[in-house]
């Protein structure tokens, strides 16, 4: 195939949608961005977007998720496929699917109502972590270290939040070294991994966390790339959790990456890797 | 002359990258406010999006 034309879906543009248009731009390949606020798909209509292959970069995970089921059912490729969105985007699908594929992780219980939800957090034993199924960013997730603090959780959840605030995941608490890890798998190679430090337990470079570069261990390489598999491939971001054992966890497995801070500190050109990695899927396609 | 727009919050000048795009969120150095970059000549700005539950990566 001579060079695909290649979309762009995205929200805004934020540094790395800059990094990835500029590392496409360096390949010779012309770009189209799709705004995801402008789209109106016709299903079973004509092709849905004028292009060969989709990189999907929505900051919205619903939006993303709906657009890749729909160029999919086109016939258009897109990194990341709609299968990988969907377990991606939801931590009960993500650690079920881990589970299943056999990738260390923290314990983790999930139950549909508060009454299962105390049961279950005592059941694991304080402290424990609740995350919503759906969300990034450390957003809402909460440590809860007492059974007086999970009631109030609970009850706050049940009744202040939507629907599926009703679903509980719980999560054992990990007591990390001040840092996690971030991995990053393109294809099935682990390209870079850093180190996140911070002070508050969520180590999230989204609120503040400080990355360094973390050298890619034999350990590391594996179990990023059996998450990634696991999930179903592409380009994909693992989270890792250090017990004090030194045992690596799989905690998360994001699927539209961010890496702004990461390119700096490890010195891996990973637009350059994603750009790679779609011409790739482009020309298998 | 630097590339510079009104902020819709509090009207301080807000600079611009020379490589700017539509869509790119830019803080007010002023009053703090994230604002939306619009193609345009001049260029302008609006208020940003807040951030919803299933905002992430």
């Amino acid at each position: 195939m001579s060079k695909p034309r290649v979309g762009v879906l995205l929200s805004r543009v934020r540094v790395e949608e800059k990094l990835l248009l500029e590392a496409f731009q360096r390949r010779g390949v012309s770009t189209e961005a799709f705004d995801d606020r402008d789209l109106i798909f016709e299903l079973g209509g004509t092709s849905p977007l004028p292009v060969d292959i989709v990189l999907e970069r929505c900051i919205n995970h619903s939006r993303a998720l709906f657009a890749l089921r729909i160029l999919a059912d086109a016939g258009i490729p897109c990194v990341n496929e709609y299968g990988v969105a969907l377990i991606c985007g939801n931590k009960i699908e993500t650690t079920s699917v881990l589970a299943a594929a056999g990738v260390p992780q923290p314990r983790c219980l999930v139950a549909f109502t508060p009454g299962s939800a105390l049961e279950a957090i005592e059941r694991l034993g304080y402290p424990v972590v609740l995350k919503p199924a759906v969300g990034s960013w450390g957003r809402l997730v909460a440590k809860v270290n007492d059974r007086e603090s999970a009631e109030a959780l609970l009850e706050h959840k049940e009744v202040l939040g939507s629907y599926h605030h009703s679903i509980f995941y719980i999560q054992e608490f990990v007591a990390k070294p001040g840092r996690d890890i971030r991995s990053f798998v393109i294809g099935d190679r682990t390209v870079a991994a850093i180190y996140r430090y911070a002070d508050h337990w969520i180590t999230n470079t989204a609120r503040g966390g400080r990355a360094e570069n973390c050298p890619v261990t034999p350990e590391i390489d594996r179990l990023s790339r059996a998450a990634a598999r696991a999930v179903g491939g592409g380009v994909l971001a693992i989270d890792l959790l250090e017990r004090p054992s030194g045992e690596i966890l799989v905690n998360e497995v994001n699927y539209t990456m961010e890496f702004r801070n990461s390119v700096p500190v490890t010195g891996v050109p990973i637009p350059d890797l994603v750009v790679e990695h779609v011409l790739d899927v482009a020309a298998a396609a | 002359m630097a590339l510079t727009t009104e902020c819709p919050e509090c009207a301080a000048q807000v600079p611009l990258a020379d490589d700017v795009m539509a869509g790119e969120i830019v803080q007010c150095p002023e009053c703090g406010r994230d604002l939306e970059t619009v193609a345009g000549d001049p260029w302008a700005l609006v208020p940003a999006p807040e951030e919803e539950e299933d905002w992430g990566e």
